[in-house]
């Protein structure tokens, strides 16, 4: 991963200890639950990497204690992990959110989601890439 | 840089409704990680930004990562208490930002 620094851009990629440090971030010192609260929708295979759609979604009351604040989305073979964090609020009435992103090749897409008690979800889904999106 | 953003939601709701918001915006979000014909990188130019709100209260935002697709879409719900209007801001890298407004009417 020491070798990831100062490359120029274009070569690096991501490496899964860059997503959990991102995670890690994300969640404070709360230990992400993996019990499945956290919906991560995405295809097993994406013959575009260019365009993959994404679902999040979380159960919840979205009032009070049981509501989610945000969900990161996370690329861990990507040049940078970063994807989208999406941002809620009581009016949403319900966490769920769809768009569609780029992944450079075959890799696990995470999603994080922080509850305004603490609490951090976590779910992984691999994406099998046939062409790959962050190309030139 | 930005074409005319367009945004699907229904016209009316009743109160307290949960309803589903689709919206598009055409942009090339240019990444940062490709190269030109020459071999020189390609500078990032991306919507890093999307917010919804209505009737001037935050619903929904997006902190967007050169990852998104070109011609960012975005689909989520909103619950909405009464008649009013949606704002949504799209800002570009450049500085540029791109706004659309959609009214509902609840009965």
């Amino acid at each position: 991963t020491v070798a990831a620094i100062g490359l120029p851009v274009g070569l690096a990629n991501a490496t899964p200890e860059d997503t959990m440090a991102k995670i890690k971030e994300f969640a404070g010192d709360k230990e992400p639950q993996t019990g499945g609260k956290l919906t991560l929708n995405t295809p097993e295979i994406a013959e575009n990497g260019n365009s993959v759609p994404v679902g999040v979604s979380v159960e919840s009351a979205m009032e009070g204690d049981d509501m989610v604040e945000e969900i990161m989305i996370l690329a861990e073979g990507n040049p940078n992990p970063d994807v989208v964090t999406f941002k809620f609020s009581e009016l949403s009435g319900e966490a769920i959110a769809e768009t569609r992103m780029r992944l450079a090749k075959t890799q696990d897409v995470v999603a994080v989601a922080r509850m305004t008690n603490g609490d951090i979800h976590m779910a992984k889904a691999p994406v099998k890439v046939t062409i790959g999106g962050c190309g030139g | 840089m930005a074409s005319k953003p367009r945004v699907k939601l229904p016209k009316s709701a009743s109160a307290g409704e949960i309803i589903t918001i689709k919206t598009l915006i055409s942009h090339e979000m240019e990444s940062g990680q490709r190269k030109d014909k020459n071999g020189e990188v390609i500078p990032r130019q991306i919507i890093n930004k999307f917010t919804v709100t209505f009737n001037d209260k935050t619903v929904f935002e997006a902190d967007i990562e050169p990852a998104i697709s070109s011609n960012p879409y975005f689909e989520f719900a909103v619950k909405v208490p009464e008649s009013g209007t949606f704002k949504f801001t799209w800002v570009d890298d450049d500085g540029s930002v791109y706004e659309t407004e959609e009214a509902i009417e609840v009965a």
